[in-house]
């Protein structure tokens, strides 16, 4: 996708990278501004812009999800009213599919977007991930918070990026970020085995979660082309076209399948830089 | 650590040989003669032999170092990479080459490992400052004992270190194999080293490709001090013995005269009994092979009577076996370890086992029966205990795994046995003679050739696979004779005494000008020979 040269993109994120670590491997508290370390307009002209909306979608059998066990863990168990289940699989009452990563694939072109200063928040609270599925921009600084006072190791495994794993023993934040895109880094609790988070991290803001209703928008496009991309733990991934019009709402939709289930998802896969052709992920027609 | 190194390079470049040395070796032919065959010849860990060890070598491609200076998910430093090519990683399959190659073969390696990666590219890491250690006073020690409590170390470490904590049975590493919690009771087994610095450094920087975190966040943050860190390190150092045990071949049990062996295996008489130190291997010669035993020492303890002897054995095991929380560890860690070989274990759920085997009769020579519990010219008399309240059985084995227990009314051994904070300890008596011929009879002041096998349940061992010794000897040492102790005080005195008379008589006799009278003299020599003979 983009022929930039490495060299801007990673001497923009070195420096992010080094205010968002401090000197000795991350200031707790500390606000990560990528956005101060190179400050930049959004090259988008909000007057022009379009929006998309995606309706997410799941038929057929619902897979079953486990019941997570927490009686070993007094404390997260009293944070749950009823026993909470793996986050494998959300789905809302009208079909919709929960924890979806949709983002933009294609067709921004050499567009570069300022980091966000503003922090992306993960929380550990009742020994789960919250949210479940997540993104962040490149360079943007991720909050991991202890909520449960409780020892939590918090364990990401990019195969693009720079691993971490930090321990967070009491209730506190702890700053990270991740300098390169990948869709999706895995996140995982080695104390408690149950807990995993998956992380999509691109170069630009038009990424966005599905919640319960399997509801998305991604606002704020220049007029054009794109490839949108949805991603799911358990089924893959689906792409489609849309073209964005001024002041237009494209809408789209993905219904994933239980047909679906077993294909490849792309953890840890490149989406540009490394591999040009996009990812290796099984794009479903 | 740093500075040698810094040293080393400053002269090397003074003299100007270490670039032209490293010009000449080919790093990749160096990988290729004495790495690949584990960590395969592309890097990623899969070399023919990685099948056997359990972690896995190390896939370069990923650049994921468990041993560094550096901070969390940062690259290693060369002398990182240098430093564990030089002296191995303990506990597992990696060996040190330092004495095998040449320092610039070792220099083109660590350069030729991160040519293996894409993510040596960029700019040199830097250490991390670890400043200095701070002293191990047993006050440091008491508040590395609080640290462990607030950091929570037990969650995986258990709460006596053993790796038996709750998380432990869930572990695995970044290529989702089963990894263990490390047994902080045996620091030559830690990965990256076993002293205060070495553990202090590896709380600093995690071990990164394992579940082990960096603690350096919550330093930064306040939550403890760099000296509680230290502190953390002096306790978890404190759980070892101070030196790494030496391995005696002969146990000696102690003559109790005052009193029967322990029946128990709180009995104080243990505090004070030596400890023996048996390095255990997997069983590798028979099939099925076992090249993942999860016991590697156990701790042998030996008294007798003169009527009885008992053997204390303890060794670290996180379960007592078959756990149902590890029930899942066990089918991992046969999934990626079971050998294809025949009649190879493949489900969990086998009890945990310890066997202690004899010659079934002592040779006039050194001959003994072959280790593995015997071969059919020369069977093996074992005893077999089993975790699940089977007790203790005597058996005669012809071969591994081929013992065949005695008859009900020829079993003369007693046994107890405790599982506690990740421990097996158990205590196996038997008369030194019994009425039943096929029994070996210990005798006192001979040494007997003894060997060891030990077997966890939940980390999938059963049958042959399991870990084992090779002989030891089990001395029961005599009743010491009285003169031993009466001896030499009266020789001593006597000569004294002679001493004195001499100097006298000399002094006298220099003094008065005149000799000593033969008889005297001869007197002494009288009353020594005599006594001499006494003590023969």
């Amino acid at each position: 996708m983009s022929e930039r040269p490495f060299g801007t993109r990673y001497a923009l994120v070195a420096v992010a990278l080094l205010v968002a670590a401090g000197c000795g491997g991350g200031e707790p508290g500390g606000e990560a501004g990528g956005g101060e370390a190179a400050p930049m307009e959004s090259p988008v002209d909000p007057a022009t812009a379009g929006h998309v909306s995606a309706a997410v979608t799941f038929s057929g059998t619902a897979p079953t999800t486990a019941p997570i066990n927490m009686s070993s863990e007094r404390v997260c168990a009293e944070k749950h009213a009823t026993q909470p289940t793996e986050q494998s699989f959300v789905a809302g009452p009208n079909g919709g599919l929960a924890n979806v990563f949709v983002y933009v694939r294609e067709g921004l072109g050499d567009l570069q977007f300022p980091t966000p200063s503003a922090a992306v928040v993960l929380d550990q609270d009742g020994c789960v991930y919250d949210p479940h599925v997540l993104g962040a921009q490149v360079g943007q600084s991720l909050t991991i918070r202890n909520s449960d006072g409780i020892l939590h190791n918090i364990k990401a495994s990019p195969s693009e990026n720079r691993p971490f794993n930090v321990s967070q023993p009491v209730n506190m934040d702890t700053n990270r970020s991740f300098s390169v895109p990948e869709v999706m880094i895995p996140v995982q609790c080695d104390v408690h085995s149950w807990m995993n988070a998956y992380i999509g991290v691109v170069e630009h803001p038009y990424y966005a979660v599905s919640d319960a209703n399997g509801s998305v928008s991604l606002e704020g496009l220049p007029p054009g082309d794109y490839v949108v991309e949805a991603w799911h733990e358990r089924y893959g991934t689906m792409s489609t076209n849309v073209t964005v019009a001024t002041g237009q709402t494209a809408e789209i939709s993905f219904e994933f399948t239980d047909e679906m289930a077993g294909s490849y998802v792309p953890i840890g896969a490149p989406i540009d830089l490394f591999h040009p052709d996009g990812h290796r992920g099984v794009d479903h027609p | 650590m740093m500075r040698p190194s810094v040293v080393v390079w400053g002269v090397a470049a003074l003299l100007g040989s270490a670039p032209a040395a490293r010009a000449q070796v080919d790093g990749q032919a160096v990988y290729d003669r004495w790495c690949a065959g584990c960590h395969g010849v592309d890097g990623t860990g899969n070399g023919p032999a990685a099948r056997t060890m359990l972690p896995r070598p190390r896939d370069f491609t990923t650049a994921l170092y468990q041993v560094r200076t550096t901070a969390t998910g940062e690259l290693p430093t060369d002398e990182d990479i240098l430093h564990v090519i030089d002296v191995g990683m303990p506990g597992t399959a990696m060996p040190g080459w330092e004495d095998v190659l040449s320092r610039a073969e070792r220099d083109a390696l660590v350069e030729y490992l991160k040519s293996l990666s894409r993510f040596f590219q960029g700019d040199a890491p830097e250490a991390l400052d670890f400043g200095s250690a701070t002293r191990g006073t047993d006050e440091a020690v008491a508040r590395g004992r609080e640290v462990y409590e607030t950091v929570e170390c037990w969650r995986c470490h258990g709460q006596q270190g053993r790796g038996d904590g709750e998380s432990a049975p869930t572990l695995e590493d970044d290529r989702g194999v089963p990894i263990v919690a490390a047994d902080l009771t045996q620091s030559w087994t830690f990965n990256g080293g076993g002293t205060v610095e070495d553990i202090y450094r590896r709380l600093r920087t995690g071990l990164d490709g394992t579940p082990m975190p960096t603690f350096s966040d919550i330093v930064d943050a306040g939550v403890i001090s760099d000296d509680d860190l230290w502190a953390l390190a002096h306790y978890v150092r404190s759980l070892s013995p101070q030196r790494t045990p030496r391995v005696r071949e002969v146990v000696a049990a102690e003559l109790l005269t005052d009193r029967p062996v322990p029946q128990t295996i709180d009995d104080p008489a243990w505090q004070t009994a030596d400890r023996f130190y048996v390095p255990l291997a997997g069983q590798i010669v028979v099939r099925p092979r076992w090249f993942n035993p999860r016991v590697d020492g156990l701790w042998v303890q030996a008294l007798h009577d003169g009527q009885d002897v008992a053997l204390l054995v303890s060794w670290t095991d996180p379960s007592e076996s078959p756990a149902p929380q590890w029930a899942d560890y066990a089918r991992r860690v046969l999934e990626v370890m079971g050998p294809d070989d025949e009649g190879a274990a493949t489900e969990p759920g086998a009890p945990d086992q310890l066997v202690v085997q004899f010659p079934q009769e002592l040779s006039e020579g050194l001959e003994r029966p072959y280790f593995l519990q015997g071969d059919p010219r020369r069977p093996a008399y074992t005893w077999t205990w089993q975790s699940g309240g089977g007790g203790v059985i005597e058996g005669v084995a012809r071969g591994m795994g081929s013992a065949i227990p005695q008859a009900p009314e020829a079993q003369h051994l007693r046994a107890a046995a405790q599982h506690e904070d990740g421990q097996w300890k158990v205590l196996i008596r038997r008369g030194l003679a019994t009425d039943d011929e096929e029994d070996l009879a210990l005798p006192v002041g001979r040494a007997v050739p003894m060997a060891f096998q030990a077997w966890d349940g939940d980390n999938g061992e059963r049958g042959n696979q399991g870990a084992v010794s090779t002989w030891y000897f089990l001395f029961l040492r005599q009743r010491t004779p009285r003169a031993v102790y009466v001896a030499p005080p009266v020789a001593l005195a006597l000569t004294l005494a002679f001493g004195v008379l001499l100097i006298r008589q000399t002094q006298r006799s220099a003094g008065a000008g005149g000799r000593s009278g033969p008889g005297e003299s001869a007197q002494f020599e009288a009353s020594t020979s005599t006594e001499d003979g006494g003590i023969r």
